[in-house]
């Protein structure tokens, strides 16, 4: 029998506040979130954004000062030993962050030296990553000169210099396009698959979706849910969610369909009814149908097939991106 | 990417003073690189002065600018506040501005504060790294000066002190550049503007650059207003070191200005730097 794989990152009840300035209150940007990243995971913070994901990432990555609770990430404590973290992980923040007083190339050499590479194993490393990752050509480029995809992988390298045991990635597809998205995920999957430990926060579901092995959903600063998208799905109900909405009340006899089979929920707000449905067939006409029948019109209707969303959508009942 | 595997680091030993060697070596090669622009940056303001004041006045109108007939050339008064004055310009200007990037623009300093040294010696690195450019353009502006000049007015200049002028150039640059990195961590972008029109320009122009201190004598207000500059204290230690001949204010009295006010200022800029990047 093999050993509990060990934490890369746990956390017990993790809280920051920003004290109030001036006439800004108080911020609790995380309000107690308790996490615990095996070694080899690929893990996901999802939630919309100012949910409390960078905050958390910041706390984790000795940068932001939790003012309770306590974390650790590589077995090491972030506020009692932030230099030892430091050179056990690599961070990819969301913005541009290359250094722009050199080469593209010149930055994954220096921080190799940073992290105690020699000068020719660092620039040995560089030329490694670069090539693995299709940047060799960039590597005189300005860094803010090369297009946004191809400055994320040289962030994305510049992190995996010094071989870290934990990758750290903020929202790293944000402001990408469809293609350099798709591409990126790829080359997340690549490390993953050479047993990277990674942890990400986005705030697009199918990012999650199609990338984490484990997913929180975090929103207000609190944790809502976590396991894998499967259990995720399963905890919510798996349901279809069926939303329409009408021009007028919506008409009396659609209360009745929550007594059927299949149909987990019915919830009505002023003119709008979603139906939580495990067996969606139908519903959608019925709805427009009923709803002709009474004199009311349909305005707009979606029908979301279970998925993180729909997950989101059933956990807080709200739209995800309200 | 996906089909390869990832190779493995080769072994690193990152200790904290080699960290910190690394990240001197790159503030090293950005100033190789960008060595023509600075140098011609540092010399341009001392290079006119010095044309104007001991070349084209001296021959448009015999020395009316000059200490008058037997007295010291006006070059001679000039190359230590011209000297201490490019000191601190440019250490001031070399961590303000990349400061004003980090801390703004990109929010990069996030970045920088994951190399592995805790964060207050990342500060004390920007200190140093400064004076260091503090110090070089000191040093350009002294053939400037010691080469333009009219006929018969060549500074009179010779080291009488070499252990004051060390210190005082070393020290001087630090003073600067903690002094930098405290109004960088204070002032916000837009405010950058103002620190140059309302700090920078009076303290140049009333740092004892182009008289001595002792010669205020006769304005005695300003005589002790001057005293907040520390511009002052670096060209009166200079005078001291280079010019002995001029009237200069105690050593005793410089040293202290410039020794304490550099342990005074780094101690505050370390403490307002960690703040503003350890939220």
């Amino acid at each position: 029998m093999s050993a509990p794989p060990e934490s890369a990152v746990s956390t017990t009840d993790l809280k920051k506040t920003y004290p109030a300035a001036g006439p800004r209150p108080a911020v609790h940007a995380v309000r107690g979130i308790d996490l615990d990243v095996p070694k080899g995971e690929f893990f996901g913070l999802l939630g919309p954004n100012g949910a409390g994901k960078s905050t958390t990432i910041g706390m984790l990555t000795t940068l932001v000062v939790p003012t309770g609770g306590s974390a650790r990430v590589c077995g090491l404590d972030v506020v009692r030993q932030p230099v030892e973290i430091k050179r056990r992980i690599g961070v990819v923040s969301q913005n541009n962050t290359l250094d722009s007083d050199l080469t593209a190339g010149e930055n994954l050499e220096f921080r190799g030296r940073f992290f105690g590479l020699g000068a020719r194993d660092a620039r040995r490393r560089a030329d490694e990553l670069m090539e693995l990752f299709g940047l060799t050509e960039q590597r005189g480029g300005n860094p803010f000169e090369i297009s946004g995809g191809q400055a994320k992988r040289f962030m994305i390298c510049r992190a995996l210099m010094h071989g870290p045991e934990v990758l750290f990635l903020d929202e790293p597809t944000a402001g990408l396009d469809p293609q350099t998205r798709t591409n990126l995920w790829e080359v997340l999957r690549g490390l993953q698959e050479s047993g990277q430990t990674i942890v990400l926060t986005t705030h697009y579901m199918e990012e999650a979706e199609a990338l984490c092995e484990k997913v929180a959903v975090v929103d207000h600063g609190k944790i809502l849910a976590s396991g894998t998208v499967d259990e995720l799905k399963g905890a919510a109900g798996a349901d279809t969610v069926i939303t329409v909405t009408y021009d007028a009340p919506p008409p009396r006899e659609i209360k009745a369909l929550a007594d059927r089979d299949g149909i987990s929920k019915v919830e009505i707000h002023d003119g709008q009814v979603r139906v939580f449905a495990a067996e969606a067939e139908g519903i959608l006409g019925e709805l427009v149908a009923v709803g002709a029948a009474a004199g009311v019109g349909v305005t707009d209707a979606t029908q979301l097939r279970p998925s993180l969303e729909t997950v989101f959508l059933t956990i807080t009942g709200r739209d995800y991106r309200e | 990417m996906s089909s390869q595997v990832l190779p493995p680091p080769p072994p690193a030993r990152a200790t904290v003073p080699r960290t910190f060697a690394a990240m001197m070596a790159r503030e090293a090669r950005v100033m190789r690189k960008n060595f023509l622009s600075t140098f011609l940056r540092v010399l341009v303001q001392p290079v006119m002065f010095v044309f104007v004041f001991a070349y084209v006045l001296p021959k448009l109108g015999g020395g009316a600018m000059a200490g008058g007939p037997g007295g010291p050339t006006f070059s001679t008064i000039l190359l230590p506040g011209l000297v201490g004055s490019s000191i601190i310009m440019q250490a001031m200007m070399a961590v303000i501005f990349p400061l004003m990037m980090e801390l703004n623009w990109q929010k990069s300093i996030t970045d920088r504060a994951l190399a592995p040294v805790p964060v207050p010696l990342l500060a004390v690195q920007k200190i140093i790294a400064a004076a260091l450019q503090g110090l070089i353009g000191g040093l350009l502006v002294f053939p400037a000066v010691l080469f333009i000049h009219a006929d018969g007015q060549a500074p009179s200049v010779h080291v009488g002190n070499w252990p004051v002028l060390i210190v005082v150039m070393v020290a001087g640059s630090l003073l600067s550049a903690a002094g930098g990195l405290l109004l960088g961590t204070l002032l916000n972008p837009q405010k950058v503007q103002m620190l140059f029109a309302l700090v920078l320009l009076p303290m140049t122009m009333l740092g004892c650059v182009y008289y001595p201190w002792s010669a205020l004598a006769d304005i005695r207000w300003l005589q002790i207003l001057s005293l907040v500059n520390p511009l002052v204290y670096v060209s009166e230690g200079l005078r001291t070191a280079l010019t002995p001949g001029i009237d200069h204010m105690p050593v005793w009295a410089f040293l202290l200005a410039i020794v304490g006010g550099t342990v005074v200022l780094s101690w505050a800029a370390t403490r307002t730097f960690t703040k503003r990047v350890l939220t």
